[in-house]
């Protein structure tokens, strides 16, 4: 016998084939007849998920339904993923707007940093998850779309408690 | 009433194969859903629910999507072979049901019509003959895949196959004993007049049941599938409807085997407790003991397909609850285990009944009952006395007789394993 086997021995009904697979039985009959409690009706009940869920971007926008960036360029510079484009302008009134602001949502790590980056709470992650596309050009979202977005804001942190302790 | 026409023999015979075919189609296609259900709900989860009502729809989708599906061939695979082998895997189990009575005779205006599709005079001979091609099915499609995954699987199921086909062999003959035939309506109407083989034969049963999950490769014995060893096994390369006639030949084969179950062991189409049904067609036409009648037809074949749905309960219960042998563990098992126990069980039982035939009694319940104490000392034995580290040899056997190892080599591997 090499080094370090033991030989074990364990109780007779452990060790015999039929009692123990006769006792699984009763368990997995137990199992068998006892209600469902594993499974979710998907489409049907959905999963709640937590308002710190970090999903789906969207942009906030003032009354008139303009979009709240001011285009600062400081989400693009935090993002890790570096999944937003931001190519600012400016109006006639000397206001910064994004042009272009696009997030490519396939490449988004969900760090939810541009949230808490912005200076005037406009970008945001959002409490949302069903985003599936039938191409993959619809996973870059441009600053219409995410202005259209209707789903709650992620809340990063709990402001009753925002060390998280 | 005589027997049949010619004519009448005919027409019927080929009525009694369609209606043998669809129906058993039909439970095979429920069995693939059954088994789906069952797992999930073994598993607390709810199973296929979205197709139909409850899922019940589910087979027609899966064999709508298996036939629209693209047929791929490996490279360097023997074609004729690879196409043959699903087609091979399929048919034993089905002929088989030829020889299966499903119902008590059923008068008609053109005679007495007996309920099974050949009432052949070979019976038990015919289904161990046709019952041991259903594993070239396996090692052609195995070995034609071109594939080491499907050859090793083929290989694996040869050796399981032919091994268990032995011990199932042998499982069979305390009922070839007792019964003195081999037609399978006699051993029905036997079990009527008698006790059901269930009670005097039990521990044949085991030996059965045990023999008949390997030969269907369910799941102790799913060697030749193994999907966590060896991808699919056999069926690796299959896909499409080849992929999906395997699968249907693996049901088959389950259902083919729970009806054969409860037709040896279980009184096959008889109603417990009730002699109303206690009927032999005779070749002439002749019906002895209870009258037929359609209602009679109707519900003892409502009786055979419950048993039947039973033992594809237990198939299908079994696999969701115990592992998947290890390969040496099905051997050992077939060849030092069962073999040699049904040896020792033929020839207490043939003891046993040359010894009843010297006292003279005759066969009936009496006898039967005899039989049934016999048997349950010898199961307590088993369950009892033999089954300790012995029958299935895991982690609790010892690989050899327990050595005197040095003790201190232990304390050494025991001081290494703690201080890690």
């Amino acid at each position: 016998m090499p080094i370090g086997v033991k030989t074990v021995d364990r109780p007779e009904v452990e060790s015999s084939y039929l009692r123990a697979t006769l006792k699984g039985m009763a368990l997995t009959f137990k199992h068998l007849v006892r209600p469902v409690t594993a499974s979710q009706q998907y489409p049907e009940e959905k999963y709640e998920v937590s308002p710190r869920w970090r999903g789906t971007h969207r942009m906030a926008v003032h009354v008139d339904g303009r979009a709240k960036c001011v285009a600062c360029g400081l989400c693009p510079t935090v993002c890790p993923a570096n999944c937003i484009k931001l190519i600012p302008a400016e109006d006639e009134n000397g206001e910064r707007y994004a042009a272009v602001y696009e997030i490519d949502e396939f490449r988004c790590i969900f760090c939810g940093y541009c949230q808490e980056v912005c200076p005037v709470e406009a970008i945001h992650v959002g409490v949302h998850y069903e985003n599936a596309e039938y191409s993959r050009e619809r996973f870059v979202y441009d600053l219409e779309r995410l202005c259209a977005q209707k789903h709650p804001f992620t809340q990063l942190w709990d402001p009753e408690d925002p060390a998280s302790e | 009433m005589g027997p049949l026409s010619t004519k009448a023999f005919l027409i019927i015979g080929a009525a009694k194969m369609l209606m043998i075919f669809v129906g058993w189609l039909t439970a095979v296609a429920g069995v693939t859903l059954a088994e789906r259900k069952i797992a999930a709900w073994i598993q607390d989860r709810s199973g296929p629910n979205r197709v139909g009502p409850w899922g019940l729809f589910q087979p027609i989708a899966d064999g709508l999507k298996n036939f629209l599906k693209e047929e791929v061939r490996p490279a360097g695979s023997s074609r004729w072979v690879f196409y043959l082998a699903p087609v091979i895997s399929m048919f034993p189990a089905m002929v088989v049901f030829a020889v299966i009575p499903i119902a008590a005779p059923l008068p008609t205006r053109w005679g007495t019509v007996n309920m099974i599709v050949a009432d052949l005079p070979i019976g038990i001979l015919y289904i161990l003959a046709i019952a041991s091609l259903g594993v070239y099915g396996l090692v052609l499609g195995g070995w034609s895949s071109n594939s080491k995954y499907s050859f090793l699987g083929g290989v694996r199921a040869s050796a399981q196959m032919i091994s268990y086909e032995v011990a199932l062999g042998l499982s069979l003959v305390p009922i070839l004993m007792v019964a003195g035939n081999v037609t399978l309506p006699q051993l029905v109407s036997q079990q009527q007049d008698a006790l059901w083989y269930i009670l005097p034969l039990m521990v044949g049963y085991l030996f059965l049941t045990a023999s008949y999950f390997a030969e269907t490769n369910r799941l102790p014995f799913d060697m030749p599938e193994a999907e966590s060893e060896l991808v699919a096994g056999f069926h690796t390369e299959y896909s499409a409807m080849k992929f999906a006639m395997f699968m249907l030949a693996e049901y088959a084969n389950m259902v083919t085997a729970a009806a054969l179950m409860a037709t040896l062991f279980f009184g096959g189409w008889d109603i417990p407790f009730w002699s109303g049904d206690n009927m032999t067609l005779a070749a002439d036409g002749s019906v002895a003991g209870a009258a037929p009648a359609w209602w009679k037809t109707t519900l003892t074949g409502l009786c055979f397909a419950a048993k039947t749905g039973f033992f594809i309960l237990v198939f299908i219960w079994v696999r969701w609850t115990v592992p998947r042998f290890r390969y040496d563990q099905v051997m050992s098992l077939g060849w030092k285990v069962l073999i040699p126990m049904e040896v020792v069980y033929v020839a207490l039982l043939g003891g046993a009944m040359l010894y009843l035939d010297y006292l003279g009694i005759p066969f009936g319940t009496r006898y039967a009952l005899y039989l049934t104490a016999l048997n349950v000392v010898l199961m307590l034995v088993i369950v009892f006395v033999v089954d300790r580290n012995r029958i299935i040899l895991g982690a609790g056997w010892r690989q050899t007789r327990p050595q005197r190892v040095k003790s201190e080599w232990i304390e050494y591997a025991d001081r290494r394993q703690d201080s890690r």
